[in-house]
């Protein structure tokens, strides 16, 4: 019992020190980013702003996301900083986000800022779909790369395609959401049913689709750029395939929470959030970022991705994402099961 | 002489005794420990099962519209949206069921809808209860909202929050989800059947023939219990996956599936199977296999006439005891599962996938049930085998037999080739630089801060985790095993207290994990402040194997005098002091057994902690589910015998401390 | 009988204890005095345990009260009540020494250490067992065991030393051994103390007084020759010593009749006619012409009544005397049996199938209460 005592009395008096630090503002902040980042994140932040104080609070999207949906009432948070635009929107539609234009606002690519007159969130970096072609294994096999999505379909790649569940990854979701914009509807949803066809299986994970063509297990990974670009330069014999009808993407985005006990010192920060230099932290771990032209080229990086870049109606894909993972689970999770 | 007394006991109260300080302080405790286990059990269950019953439903009445002429000036008479779909039909009672984020839209009420129409139309809420969405815009006053076609088309309506079967409904109308119940059933019976049939031959290799090396084939059937259940899903994919070394013995079939979810189990199921049923061969009473020789029946015969009746209970409490385990495993299904959903897996994808957290808790709900069935069935078999251990038995002594004890040593190798093999070949990944394409060795695997999934700080909190939950486990659990079984009266809190200690055995850690996110991740509970600490692990470990703990802790202490803590109060001495210096020094081969016990499932569990770890405490077992889901499936190896061998360190150095422990305190055991 | 006419030490009155439906005492009063030896005795599962553990607070009394030293103990805690105690297992802790085991309950209780041990030395020297002080329990043998378990209960010097079975795990030998020992010791420091026993030899041999008792009551308590020549009920004279039980009517007072004989008895309550069992213990039957036979000098043995012509069926020599089995048409099925001495089984010549005439003398046959006849 003794050592079970002395960790919670140390981790009284951490919070207790914690208090005392000299700040003249604080503000919790909620966050889905990698937890390496957070602590050079504020320390760029407190370069400029030492009398705001971060107390981050951070767990997986999913995680932090339903946090916040569930303080619906009584929110514990001053300002989201880095989480999906997607479930900021979730957060949008309770009415939960209070809408601000930070200074500089204009400066921003207008893809990475909300349509309202005055935002309730910004972007801060975007992380885009892309296929990733093992060009060993596909040899091997005799397949011939893919160009476009509707490629995919084709009969040679049955059961060498693997791509992340929607229902499961975002990036799934952002395929699959990406794709019903692109052909529409209809059109969406049989070039899924072809798709379907080929595929091996689906991931839990956006990324793993990737790892696992880099690996040779399944030789072409529907998955997210920058993850292709990683595997590429550790040695994979990878090619980053841009499909020629373009890619979805999602973005991480900031937001001030309505009813926030310091909207002034929140307002600082999210002024922060979109400056140069704020962007420029970002591209450490982001290859598209919300500021343009700052972006530092990464080495394997598909170079006519921005281009590609789908006009991502957010609205659209957060309006009617229960719909459609209702639908995809009905056609394809339900099916899968061996009889 | 006739006795002319009554014998009927005289009404009015029964003496009601005066309690001792020693009965205060047992009491009290109980009464803590107690709470303890309604705070961190009892009432995180009830807040998951009330989730299950908080459904989300689109109530129509709730909204009334207007629509304009062409010209968009004059509007009708409002219609509530109720009355139009009745006119209508287009909706039906179940397409009202929504999950928290669901959305309805609103022009499918409107046949002639055209988003270019000049026609205009207004919508308001009718109730302060009534929410929808114009873009992704909240309105939830009972103004009217006046919009164009363009505009309309991008209403929403939001449900409302309410309570009933709705959630139960929608899961069993959802084939995708509830195909997973039938998955679940058959790839448990599946495994139960192959494993207790493996497990009873490798037993009975090892308990009656004359072979060699038993001791050995001992210790490699324990090994499985101290890795993860996902490693050997990595093992099976370096084996059978598309780049696997033996891919060609699989004719095609896909190892992601069924397959690859049975042959895992079996691995890792097989130590439990193996344990219950040795121990059901060693109390069969040898008399009677003497007997069947002097009858002159065959092998065969006394196979089935002595061997299987004596061992009946084991294999049936064996049956059941996987039949649990793998229903409720989680890891492996995730990490080789495939396509195939299967109930454990379906909790995480709707919880961190879907933040579906109402349909996670009707999985659960559902999850639960088979599990307590089985977990009632075992505990109904248990009791019965406890009659048998008290017969007066002789142990049989096996004779050599050479052509026998020659194919019980074959397949006891089989056994343990294929158990070596797959820790084997997840420590050969862990070392290859890029499997399949470059085979030189290196150890870049091990450098785990380089991946996801929280890197060399995830093991050290591992360890943490480990002997947090050791020490405050054992002392916990111990202590509450000895309060409910040598406490004076107290009956009713001594019976709910049992029953307390008995429920964790029943509740899969995913249901665990996820009642715990309902009740510490809610700002109203003043314990909010342990989630996402390294606390709130070590208390959901505790709980989640607190059952075999506390019957470890409770078989020691049954084996103690029941008068001691009589002899103590006829003495006057505090109960404190002879639970110090008697009890617990009498006890302590078990106190070890319970804390390595706890130690051990702390390094491998995922399943209740994979909800509730924070980026700051990331647990080894942990970090191989997120390198694995990230496809970083060598590093994922490399922590998994990470795992495995600080396991095996600890179970070593547990024997050398139990050895020199038990050495100079118990020389009394010594006649 | 309080010799001086003072209060009992121990007064227990009205005592019920129910498990569920079923009574284990069933109003048991008695009276302890201080300073007796009392033994509980009664077959397995009459209560003894029950009522001696409620004398110790263990298990606590459904209804009615204990006194204990003018106090009224009945609701209190084993801890607050003054008593030492020893089990059948005797409970010795296995991982203490048997100087540990025995200073166990001289801790904390204001003695000093050297107090301690000097007590310690003291107690094991009372049970001869000085020079196993360092040893620990199981090396001991039961009997050794045995006596460091009632060290360690009246270490503290207990108003009151309560005995559960404290000898029954032994071997014959040893047992009647310590019967002599814990008396000795009894009287040598004059502690009030209630032993149960299930064996009628033990409580003979030891006991002040005998609490006799059968399905939760008590059937009589008195001096071990009280409960021997004057049972009060034929359970009673049936469990302690040998007793010949044979059915037959009641006459008047003083006397019973077997089938057409009549022959006279103490006497007794039953009206002329009711089915009674006649009772005389086998050592009573006086073979006819030996005039050897002595009882007890107070017994004046009235033999010209009562006498009658039986049949040897069997004899069984039981070293110390001889066992007859007799058989009379009055008697029926029933068989008489006797003891006889060696010497009168020699003087008269007995050899089975002979015929012999014995007496019963009338102020030794009994008459109880016929019980129900058990189907
Ligand atoms: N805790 C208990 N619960 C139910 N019945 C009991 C309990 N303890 C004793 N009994 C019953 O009470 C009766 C008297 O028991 P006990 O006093 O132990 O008898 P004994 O005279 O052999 O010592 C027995 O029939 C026994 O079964
Ligand atoms: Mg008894």
């Amino acid at each position: 019992m003794t050592i079970f005592q002395k960790a919670m009395t140390s981790a009284a008096a951490l919070a207790i020190s914690a208090t005392a630090a000299f700040a003249e503002a604080e503000l919790t902040v909620y966050t889905a980013i990698e937890a390496e980042d957070l602590a050079r994140y504020a320390e760029t932040f407190n370069a400029s702003h030492p009398d705001i104080k971060i107390n981050w609070v951070r767990d997986s999207t999913g995680v932090i996301t339903a946090k916040l949906l569930a303080e619906r009432d009584n929110p514990q948070a001053d300002v989201v900083w880095g989480l999906a635009a997607t479930s900021l929107l979730l957060l949008k539609s309770e009415g939960m986000l209070e809408a601000y234009a930070p200074a500089g606002v204009e400066k921003l690519d207008p893809k990475f800022v909300d349509k309202d007159e005055t935002p309730a969130w910004v972007g801060m970096d975007a992380w885009v779909a892309s296929v990733c072609y093992n060009t060993v294994e596909a040899e091997k096999l005799g397949l011939t790369p893919p160009t476009s999505w509707k490629d995919l379909t084709n009969a040679q790649y049955k059961g060498h395609v693997i791509m992340p569940n929607p229902a499961s990854s975002g990036t799934g979701f952002l395929d699959v959401s990406s794709w019903l914009q692109i052909f529409g509807e209809d059109d969406g949803w049989a070039f899924m049913d072809g798709l379907h066809e080929n595929i091996a299986r689906y991931t839990h994970s956006g990324s793993a689709p990737c790892k696992l063509a880099a690996s040779g297990e399944i030789p072409i990974g529907v998955s997210f750029a920058f993850r292709g670009a990683k595997s590429k330069a550790a040695g994979a014999p990878l090619e980053i395939i841009v499909p020629s009808e373009g890619v979805g993407w999602d973005m991480e985005a900031t937001a001030i929470v309505a009813g926030t006990d310091d909207l002034e010192a929140a307002q600082k920060l999210v002024d922060f959030t979109i400056t140069k230099e704020a962007n420029e932290m970002y591209n450490v771990g982001y290859a598209v970022v919300a500021y343009p032209g700052i972006a530092k080229p990464v080495e394997h990086f598909p170079a006519n991705l921005l281009d590609a870049m789908i006009d991502n109606d957010f609205e659209f894909a957060a309006n009617n994402r229960a719909a459609i993972l209702k639908e995809w689970a009905g056609r394809y999770d339900g099916k899968s099961d061996p009889k | 002489m006739t006795d002319a007394t009554q014998h009927t006991l005289p009404a009015g109260p029964s003496i009601k005794g005066k309690l001792s300080r020693d009965d205060i302080i047992m009491r009290g405790s109980m009464v803590v420990i107690g709470l303890y286990l309604l705070i961190t059990m009892v009432f995180p269950l009830y807040a998951m099962l009330s989730k299950s019953f908080s459904t989300f439903q689109f109530d129509l009445s709730a909204y009334e519209v207007q629509v304009s002429d062409e010209a968009g000036a004059t509007f009708s008479n409002p219609i509530r949206l109720n009355d139009l779909n009745e006119q209508l039909k287009v909706l039906e009672d179940s397409d009202m069921i929504a999950g928290s984020d669901g959305r309805l839209g609103v022009t499918q009420f409107f046949p002639d809808f055209s988003f270019r129409s000049p026609v205009k139309y207004r919508i308001r809420n009718t109730t302060d209860e009534g929410r929808f969405l114009v873009g992704s815009t909240l309105t939830d006053s009972t103004e009217w909202v006046e919009l164009d076609s363009n505009t309309f088309r991008r209403v929403q309506l939001r449900p409302v929050k309410s309570t009933g079967f709705g959630n139960f409904r929608s899961y069993f109308a959802t084939p995708a989800l509830s195909n997973s119940i039938k998955n679940s059933v058959l790839i448990a019976t599946i495994s139960t059947i192959v494993t207790v049939t493996l497990a009873f031959w490798f037993a009975f290799a090892l308990s009656r023939s004359c072979m060699r090396f038993k001791g050995l084939f001992r210790l490699i059937a324990m090994a499985p219990i101290l890795v993860p259940s996902l490693l050997p899903g990595i093992a099976l994919v370096y084996l059978f996956g598309n780049q696997g070394m033996l891919k060609e013995l699989l004719f095609g079939a896909s190892i992601y599936g069924p397959i690859g979810i049975v042959i895992g189990s079996v691995f890792f199921t097989f130590p439990h199977a193996f344990l219950i049923i040795s121990t059901a061969l060693a109390i069969s009473d040898g008399r009677l296999y003497e007997a069947a020789t002097s009858l002159r029946a065959t092998p065969w015969r006394t196979f089935w006439t002595v061997t299987i009746p004596g061992a009946r209970y084991g294999l049936v409490s064996a049956a059941f005891v996987v039949f649990n385990l793998v229903i409720t495993d989680f890891g492996l299904p995730k990490v080789i599962g495939g396509q195939f959903n299967v109930l454990a897996v379906d909790i995480y994808k709707q919880v961190i996938g879907q933040q579906n957290f109402e349909m996670g808790a009707v999985v659960s709900v559902v999850l639960v049930l088979p599990a307590i069935l089985a977990f009632a069935i075992d505990r109904f078999v248990q009791s019965k085998q406890v009659a048998l251990l008290s017969a007066r038995s002789v142990p049989y002594q096996p004779k050599p037999n050479k052509k026998a004890d020659w194919i019980l040593f074959s397949y006891a190798s089989l056994i343990g080739i294929f158990i070596i093999g797959m820790l084997a070949v997840c420590q050969f990944a862990a070392l290859v630089k890029f499997w399949p394409y470059d085979l030189s060795f290196s150890l870049n695997n091990y450098q785990f801060d380089r991946m996801d999934g929280g890197g060399w700080g995830a093991y050290y909190n591992s360890i943490k985790l480990g002997l947090l939950t050791a020490i405050v486990g054992t002392a916990i659990i111990f202590f509450g095993a000895y309060l409910v079984e040598k406490s004076n009266g107290f009956k009713t809190g001594r019976a709910i207290f049992q029953m307390f200690a008995m429920l964790p055995m029943a509740i899969p850690g995913m249901v665990l994990g996820l009642a715990y996110i309902f009740f510490f991740n809610n700002p109203a509970n003043p314990l909010h402040a342990i989630y996402g600490t390294m606390a709130i692990l070590v208390v959901c470990t505790v709980t989640h194997f607190y059952t075999v703990s506390h019957l470890t802790a409770t078989t020691a202490l049954q084996q103690m005098d029941r008068e001691f803590e009589s002899v103590s109060a006829s003495l006057k001495q505090p109960t404190l002091k002879l639970f110090g210096r008697v009890t617990v020094p009498v006890c302590l081969p078990s106190i070890l057994d319970i804390s390595i016990y706890l130690f051990v499932n702390a390094m491998t569990t995922v399943s209740a902690v994979v909800f509730l770890y924070s980026p700051t405490t990331s647990l080894a077992s942990i970090a191989v589910l997120n390198m694995d889901d990230a496809g970083d499936i060598a590093p994922a190896a490399a922590m998994g015998m990470m795992i495995f061998y600080t396991n095996a360190g600890a179970r070593i150095f547990h024997l050398i401390a139990s050895r020199g422990i038990l050495s100079r305190t118990q020389a009394w055991r010594n006649r | 009988m309080p010799l001086d006419g003072s209060e009992p030490y121990l007064k227990i009155e009205n005592l019920w204890k129910a498990f569920g439906k079923f009574l284990a005492l069933k109003d048991v009063s008695l009276d302890i005095h201080e300073g007796e030896l009392i033994c509980f005795l009664g077959p397995s599962g009459c209560g003894k345990t029950t009522l001696l553990r409620a004398i110790a607070g263990l298990d606590l009394q459904t209804k009615g009260s204990v006194h204990q030293g003018g106090k009224d103990v009945s609701s209190l805690p084993p801890s607050e009540r003054d008593f030492g105690i020893v089990f059948q297992s005797y409970a010795l802790f296995p991982n203490l020494t048997i100087e540990k085991n025995v200073a166990f309950g001289l801790e904390n209780t204001g003695r000093s250490k050297v107090e301690i041990t000097d007590r310690v030395s003291e107690l094991l020297a009372m049970v001869g067992l000085a020079d196993q002080s360092k040893k620990y329990p199981a090396q001991l043998s039961g009997g050794q065991q045995q006596r460091i378990a009632l060290a360690r209960a009246i270490a503290t010097n207990p108003g009151l030393l309560l005995l559960d079975e404290p000898l029954s795990a032994l071997d014959a030998k040893v047992r009647v051994y310590l019967r002599h020992e814990i008396k000795e010791l009894q009287r040598k420091l004059g502690v009030t103390t209630v032993m149960v026993t299930h064996d009628q030899e033990e409580a003979l041999a030891m006991a002040d007084r005998i609490v006799v008792m059968k399905d939760g009551v008590i059937e009589q308590v008195g001096t071990p020759t009280e409960i021997y020549s004057t049972p009060k009920t034929l359970f009673v004279a049936d469990f302690i010593g040998e007793m010949n039980q044979i059915p037959a009517t009641a006459g008047p007072s003083g006397a019973v009749s077997f089938g057409n004989g009549t022959m006279k008895s103490l006497p007794h309550d039953f009206t002329d006619g009711h089915p009674i069992i006649a009772a005389i213990r086998p050592e009573d039957v006086i073979p006819h012409g030996d005039e050897a036979h002595v009882l007890g000098s107070d017994d004046v043995v009235e033999t010209e009544e009562n006498a009658l012509e039986v049949v040897v069926d069997e004899m069984e020599f039981l070293g110390s005397f001889w066992r007859c089995r007799l058989q009379h048409k009055r008697f029926g099925e029933s068989e008489l049996i006797a003891d006889f001495s060696i010497n009168a089984v020699r003087r008269l010549s007995l050899a089975e199938g002979g015929t012999m005439t014995v007496e019963l003398p009338k102020n030794r046959l009994m008459a109880f209460e016929r019980p129900e006849a058990v189907e």
